[in-house]
Order: structure tokens, then C-alpha cells, then sequence
């Protein structure tokens, strides 16, 4: 099997310790980094996420292949800053203020991680205003938003209300998901599209950057 | 044996109580607010719900319990108040029911990941359990129930602590199953007949499902439990999964149509059947009512 086959079949099983040496055996093998990337750990976790989406895989097996994932990146992140590789887009993820609950949210931030998207976690109990404030200081492409009671919902139109005011909208899309959250409530709010789980998160924020979707 | 248990093995099908989350809120519980510190300073809203739950036929009443173990209450900075927490909930709902009802200790998830999929220690999990299990125990409930669980490595966790802490208190084990397009699993993709075997080894008296689902899937959700265990069953169902109407959040399912179904349960094989997120007395009445009719009818 080739090196980068090898690297993406470990990630599937969770293997962190295996893949951060194969990733780093490919380092020494002058791979370029941005190819270990996409071939072997971003190829892995794209299998990784079908499978979820098919449940034909659970939250346990995508937690592991994510800790692949970090630990390969450790490696990989100071080459691919080094040599300039822009990311693939910057998103600003939460769980909305008053909202303690982040088991889904950690979730998306880690399959957007793995999908090769740049992901700024604000954690859980955000206040409307700093989904705002870091997207615009760090020039993010996407915010996205989680909330799982029905009481901390509205945040989620005041974010998007927000991003009106200050002329974001258009230039940063919303998006939102978490258990009692539609499309119709997406829709209504005005948020540009609604999630219904982790793997569908990812599609939905790749379909943002149909240029560089590959 | 236990009285309870006693009257599931005789074939009797006991009510439980709905949803207590919605009720705080109606009284006074703040958005963002932990809902277990009501139990320390709102007594009379305690007993209160506990008392429309009476009054609406249920046998069984549970605490407002549900995030009091102190990995759980950590959160809210409340987990040294643990204790108090929980006894306090326990004893309200007893000061009401005063013997008509049986009081349920609530125990909900610790809201972490256990290693090795996620950060937390097995072992710290453990022993916060073991602090809510024993505040059951002192404060005197009639059964123990863990619910809405996952992870079966956490569920057996809490059991665990439950028969040491609290030891001849029976104990319900709930798991939360999504339905799929390949069957029920938990988000930890637990099967519904690989938590039914294991539960049933570990030693739960009464096995089953709350939460994640409208009463139809909860039915399929019984039926498929009962091919795996002897056990008594306990369904508590959401009244729909919710949707929104005029910008307003709402359970679809009504109290007559839960009530309705709620037979379909009986059918299935379920002793113990109760509601959960947007269920609310007007509910377990009709359930009452419909379940008592039915019974009679089918002596």
C-alpha cells in the first residue's frame, strides 16, 4: 500500500500514534505537506465522514480518526505554514450564549478541522457580539452556530440581525444547527443555511467555496 | 421484594410524570440558569410540579435531579452543593406524593466524553455519581432513574454507583436512540439489543428509553427491546420532535393522540409509561385515563 493509502487507512481506524509516524515518515520522504494533507489524512476523513453520515460509523470512531488527525497535523501545520499554503476558509464556530451544550458543536469543529478548513471554537455560552467581533477581526468566511434548547435560539437571530447591521451579511455566511434548530427556522431568521448534523455541517460549509472545493 | 417491582412482575402498568424543564421555566427558571438551583431556593416550585403530576394520575414522580451530579454541576460552579442539591429535590417530591406515588430519583448524563474517545477519566465520572447516588439514598427515594444515556460505558458507570451507594433501591436505565434510515442507535451507536443485553447483565431492574423521539418510533423502539429482554420496559417519549409554528417552538403530539398510542405501548410490552421534553400534566392525564380504560377492558 502506498505511503499515503497507508496514511488515510490508520486515520480511518483511529490510530493516532501510527499515523503521526507515517506522517512524519512521508515528511522525510520530501512529500510535500499540502499532498499528505489532501491524499492521506484529508482523503481518510472524507471517508471517515460518509461512513458517519451513512451511520455506518458512530461518534466514537470519528472522535478517534479526529485525534489522528490533530496529531498528524502537529507535525504537518509549521511545513504547511512555512511554505504559505492558504487554508481552505476560516470559521468562527459556537454554542450561543446561554447555552451550556457542546458535544455537537465540538463535533462540526472537529470534521471541519478534518476537512482542512482554518476553525476559531469560541466554546459554549457565546454572546451574539463575539460571534461578530472575532469573525471580523479574523477575516472569517463562515460563522457557525449550535444551539440545543429551545430557550437560546434567538441569539442565533440576533448574530444574524448583527451581521446585517454592520454590513457583514453577504460577505460572511451563517450557518446553524443543533436539535431543536430547521431549515425553517434558518430561513426565517435569515441565516443563509441550516445543518442537520456534523457530516452535512461540513458539505454545507464546503458548498461556500465552490471554488476551491476540489 | 420492592413494592414496585413487585407490582410490574403482577402485570400492572404504572404512569410516570412529563417534563419538569418547561414547568421551571414557567416559574421563574432564567434561560441560561442551572435548572437544579432551583433546589436550593424554590421549594415551592418543586412541589408544586411534583403536585400537578399527582393530580394528573402519575404513579411515579421524579426529582428535579436530572444534572445534579457534581461533574454536572461543575458547570454552574455547584458541584460542592451537590448533595443538598439532590436531597432536597428527592425530599420535595416526597413531602408531596407522601406515600400516594412513588418518588424517582432522577440521574442524567455527566455532560463529558469518557476516555479514551473523549478527555474525561472513567474513574472521575464514577465517583461523581457516587455522590448523587448516596444524596438519593439519604433522602429516601423509591427507585432510581438513569436516563437519557449514550454512552453505555457511562450508563453502566452510574448503575454501578447506584447498587453501591444505594444499595436494594431499584434502578431504571434509559438510553436516548435517533432513529435511522438503518435502524435505532444512540450517537455512540448503541443498538437498542446490545443495551438491552447489557443492562439486563448489569443488573437493571427496569430497562428502556426516554427522549430523542415521537411516541410512534417509541413504540418500534419497545417492540425491539422487548425481543432482547425479560425485563420490565419503561417508555418516557417526547410528544413529538419539535417545529416551529409563528416563530414559536412546539411538541406536536397531543395529549389525546400520545394518550391515543400510549396504548400500542401496552401492547408492546411496556410496564412503565411516562413523557418527557414537551409533555406536561394535560398529557399524563390522557395517558392515565386511556391506560386505566384499556387495562380494564382487557382483565
Amino acid at each position: 500500500m502506498e505511503l499515503l493509502d497507508q496514511i488515510s487507512f490508520n486515520l480511518q481506524n483511529g490510530f493516532d500514534k501510527i499515523v503521526a509516524s507515517l506522517t512524519k515518515d512521508a515528511v522525510e520522504k520530501q512529500i510535500p505537506p499540502k499532498e499528505i494533507l489532501s491524499n492521506g489524512l484529508i482523503a481518510g476523513m472524507n471517508i471517515v465522514g460518509e461512513k458517519f453520515k451513512n451511520h455506518d460509523i458512530f461518534l466514537p470512531d470519528v472522535l478517534l480518526a479526529a485525534r489522528a488527525m490533530n496529531g498528524a497535523m502537529e507535525v504537518l501545520k509549521p511545513l504547511l505554514i512555512k511554505e504559505g499554503i492558504p487554508i481552505r476558509g476560516k470559521v468562527v464556530i459556537g454554542s450561543v450564549k446561554d447555552d451550556l451544550h457542546d458535544i455537537g458543536k465540538n463535533l462540526v469543529a472537529i470534521l471541519l478541522k478534518g476537512a482542512g478548513f482554518e476553525v476559531i471554537d469560541l466554546g459554549n455560552d457565546v454572546p451574539a457580539e463575539k460571534f461578530i467581533s472575532v469573525a471580523r477581526e479574523e477575516n472569517a468566511h463562515v460563522i457557525g452556530m449550535s444551539a440545543l434548547l429551545t430557550t437560546t435560539m434567538p441569539v442565533m437571530k440576533k448574530v444574524v440581525d448583527l451581521a446585517k447591521d454592520e454590513g457583514l451579511f453577504g460577505k460572511i455566511r451563517i450557518v446553524i444547527g443543533g436539535a431543536p434548530v430547521s431549515k425553517e427556522y434558518a430561513l426565517e431568521i435569515g441565516a443563509d443555511a441550516y445543518s442537520y448534523d456534523g457530516a452535512n455541517a461540513v458539505e454545507t460549509v464546503e458548498s461556500f467555496f465552490p471554488a476551491n472545493s476540489q | 421484594m420492592n413494592k414496585l417491582l413487585e407490582r410490574l412482575k403482577n402485570g400492572e402498568i404504572l404512569i410516570a410524570d412529563g417534563a419538569i424543564g418547561t414547568m421551571l421555566f414557567e416559574r421563574g427558571l432564567k434561560s441560561g440558569e442551572c435548572p437544579e438551583a432551583m433546589n436550593l431556593s424554590r421549594l415551592d416550585v418543586l412541589e408544586d410540579i411534583a403536585r400537578l403530576y399527582l393530580d394528573a394520575g402519575a404513579d411515579i414522580i421524579q426529582s428535579n435531579t436530572f444534572g445534579g451530579s457534581p461533574l454536572k454541576l461543575a458547570s454552574y460552579s455547584l458541584a460542592d452543593e451537590a448533595p443538598l442539591i439532590n436531597r432536597n429535590a428527592v425530599s420535595a417530591v416526597s413531602r408531596v406524593v407522601s406515600g400516594k406515588a412513588y418518588v424517582s430519583a432522577s440521574c442524567g448524563p455527566c455532560g463529558q466524553i469518557l476516555k479514551p474517545y473523549g478527555d474525561t477519566d472513567p474513574e472521575i465520572v464514577y465517583k461523581s455519581f457516587e455522590i448523587q447516588m448516596q444524596a438519593f439514598f439519604e433522602s429516601g427515594c423509591d427507585v432510581i432513574c438513569i436516563e437519557t444515556m449514550m454512552d453505555l460505558a457511562e450508563m453502566l458507570l452510574a448503575l454501578k454507583a447506584a447498587r453501591k451507594m444505594a444499595p436494594g433501591i431499584p434502578v431504571m436505565a434509559t438510553m436516548t436512540f435517533d432513529a435511522t434510515p438503518k435502524g435505532f442507535f444512540t450517537i455512540m451507536g448503541v443498538t437498542i439489543e446490545k443495551a438491552a443485553c447489557t443492562l439486563e447483565e448489569a443488573g437493571a431492574d427496569v430497562i428502556g428509553s426516554n427522549c430523542g423521539n415521537g411516541i410512534e418510533d417509541m413504540i418500534r423502539i419497545a417492540r425491539e427491546y422487548r425481543k432482547h429482554t425479560t425485563l420490565p420496559l419503561i417508555i418516557q417519549s417526547n410528544a413529538g420532535l419539535p417545529v416551529i409554528e409563528n416563530g414559536e417552538l412546539v411538541y406536536p403530539e397531543s395529549p389525546e393522540f400520545m394518550a391515543e398510542k400510549a396504548k400500542e405501548l401496552v401492547d408492546a410490552g411496556v410496564s412503565i409509561i411516562g413523557g418527557c421534553c414537551g409533555t406536561g400534566p394535560a398529557h399524563i392525564r390522557a395517558i392515565r385515563n386511556s391506560i386505566s380504560t384499556f387495562t380494564e377492558c382487557h382483565k
